[in-house]
């Protein structure tokens, strides 16, 4: 994997794989044997590997979040699923290639998958507008989640966004509108609803897919009101300072979980998810299944209203102004 | 989250300031100069070219409810800061500042009130409490007065005002976006009417939540609405906006909006929906 674009904190990582390449080709033009020398190599890659992935910088996690390997939504669909078949179209306007939607099979369960998709190189990231739907992506997916409700299959879906787009046709045909749709309408769907953030969480772009009973997300991946870009542009009036946005915004798995927004984090292989596609999709699949198993023995009528007290649960506030004053 | 951004007309807070010297006004819209008090008596609208004045949250209250019906709900409500944020400024510093500046607790006031006889709850954004962002306060604020209108089965009101959700709150100011459309699902449920009115601006994740889940939408006319800011849009697709783009009027033309409503007939056209939507006397046909 020569050819993979690293990132910065990558660097070190990378130069071991080198020596290690050269090591070898060494061993195989003179016919010496380096098994020792390799043993000792490999180990160091493995642990600096760990030891870095341990301890990456909230601003690291959107770059491993955002990373070009890192598998998108349609290759979780081929290593987790079975029977896809996709669906096109919102009914109205166009089909939104920024969202992909349709049947498969979850251990045999048929089940509808939506999600935000991304394009793997600049002719598929042109098609798929990197990840950006417009409205029609949204009531695509709206479109899709009635059917599941109609035919009482569950909803898996998929968050992995920079965000809603924010262009001319985006908003004369209400992007705002099909947003707050769905945030309305997946609240009021009878059947399990799971969503599991597998990149970047993108402000309410991605939380149009993100009504749902449990959300979970994958170890390296990151959830947020807004980029730390964007963030750093307003607040510290720079985008350079994207760093501290990125620390200050707790947009992390582990800031996420503690503050109750996500439900489970699914760990990565070391290394991050583009590391390791299949292990990844395979613990991926194990989560959602146990998770979609306990949800189906509630009923409809109690799920829904767990969904209610979960989402008016978030946030914190004080009861009085009084109790401003109390230590934090 | 747009909230920062500056608003395509300058804003006024005349009515919150209200400096005796002051006795003219500049109309934004055609500059005419205008006797503050005929101003005033025109709820703000100015009587040459009807463009509309910025007004707070009492006058909005005061415009559409019945003379002292209003009862404020939730008034001791009061940001926490969940994530400890700290920018150039401590949130909590904002915060502060905030408060002392607009004069009360964050940036929604809600409560019972009666309009032509009708109780509803109503809640009314102020965009003078940083940009009227909403962050947890007003999620629960609006997410409390949705319950109370499900179960004291009142129709809902909300004004809206606002650059979006409030960064500072980081994933909780998104969750309000969510939380506040699942209030909204039950109500809609409950076949209870929500009458949206949308103000200038409304913009980021509270066009994208409450604002554009009305049974009826209303806008002020010229008001700014949309869910990306013109700027942050203007950076992406590298060209200039027409210069209606996003406004009420444009809202209108492509089928997000009911109606433009003049703020001097939108306290009337309320009380007609809601006796359309809402009252029934018994009388008429019945579905």
């Amino acid at each position: 994997m020569a050819t993979v674009p690293h990132l910065e904190f990558e660097r070190d990582m990378v130069e071991l794989q080198e020596q290690i390449q050269k090591l070898l080709q060494l061993a195989e033009k003179k016919g010496i044997n380096v098994s020792s020398e390799l043993a000792e190599l490999r180990g160091k890659l493995e642990s600096l590997r760990e030891e870095t992935y341990r301890n990456l910088e909230p601003i690291d996690q959107v770059q491993v979040a955002r990373h070009p390997r890192r598998p998108y939504s349609l290759d979780y669909v081929e290593r987790v699923f079975t029977d896809w078949m996709e669906l096109h179209g919102d009914r109205a306007f166009r089909d939104d290639a920024a969202i992909v939607g349709g049947w498969a099979r979850l251990r045999g369960q048929p089940v509808m998958v939506i999600g935000h998709q991304k394009g793997r190189d600049m002719k598929e990231n042109i098609h798929r507008n990197f990840g950006m739907p417009h409205p029609e992506g949204y009531r695509k997916a709206l479109r899709l989640m009635r059917m599941a409700e109609k035919f009482r299959r569950p909803v898996v879906t998929f968050i992995d966004t920079p965000g809603a787009y924010p262009g001319l046709g985006a908003e004369k045909r209400g992007q705002a509108e099909a947003i707050a749709m769905n945030l309305r309408e997946m609240a009021r769907l009878r059947v399990p609803l799971v969503s599991v953030v597998i990149g970047e969480g993108g402000s309410g772009g991605a939380l149009a897919l993100g009504v749902t009973d449990r959300i979970l997300m994958l170890e390296h991946s990151v959830y947020s009101v807004i980029s730390p870009e964007g963030c750093a542009a307003i607040l510290w009036r720079s985008a350079e300072h994207r760093g501290k946005a990125a620390k200050a915004l707790k947009l992390t798995t582990s800031d996420l979980h503690r503050l109750g927004v996500c439900d489970e984090v699914i760990p990565e292989p070391a290394g991050g998810a583009h590391a390791d596609w299949d292990r990844t999709a395979a613990s991926l699949g194990d989560t959602l299944a146990r998770h979609l198993g306990e949800l189906s023995e509630l009923s409809a009528d109690d799920r829904r209203k767990a969904r209610w007290a979960k989402y008016e649960a978030m946030g914190a506030w004080l009861e009085s102004p009084l109790a401003s004053g109390s230590p934090s | 989250m747009s909230w920062f951004r500056k608003p395509k007309k300058p804003l006024t807070s005349e009515d919150r300031r209200d400096l005796p010297s002051d006795v003219f006004s500049k109309c934004e819209g055609c500059g005419e100069i205008l006797y503050r008090e005929k101003l005033s008596q025109n709820d703000h609208v100015c009587p040459k070219c009807g463009y509309h004045f910025r007004i707070g949250a009492d006058l909005y209250i005061r415009l559409l409810s019945d003379e002292g019906s209003f009862h404020e709900t939730e008034s001791e409500l009061r940001s926490a800061d969940p994530l400890e944020f700290t920018d150039l400024k401590p949130y909590r510093d904002r915060l502060r500042a905030a408060e002392t500046k607009s004069g009360r607790g964050d940036a929604v006031v809600t409560g019972r009130a009666t309009v032509e006889g009708i109780g509803v709850a109503l809640g009314v954004m102020d965009f003078s409490f940083i940009g009227g962002s909403m962050g947890s306060v007003v999620g629960e604020k609006i997410a409390r007065l949705g319950r109370l209108a499900l179960e004291e089965e009142r129709p809902l009101i909300l004004v809206s005002a606002s650059g979006g959700a409030r960064m500072m709150e980081g994933i909780y100011s998104l969750m309000q976006m969510a939380k506040t459309s699942a209030v909204l699902a039950r109500l809609h449920e409950a076949g209870l009417p929500f009458i949206s009115i949308l103000t200038h601006p409304t913009t980021g994740g509270v066009t994208a939540s409450f604002a554009m889940l009305g049974d009826v939408n209303l806008a002020e006319p010229g008001a700014l609405i949309g869910f990306a800011g013109p700027r942050v849009i203007e950076e992406t697709i590298k060209q200039e906006l027409p210069d209606d783009f996003q406004t009420a009027e444009f809202l209108l033309e492509h089928g997000m909006v009911d109606r433009v409503v003049d703020r001097r007939v939108l306290r009337d056209e309320v009380a007609v929906l809601l006796r359309h939507l809402f009252v029934h006397d018994g009388a008429g046909f019945t579905g």
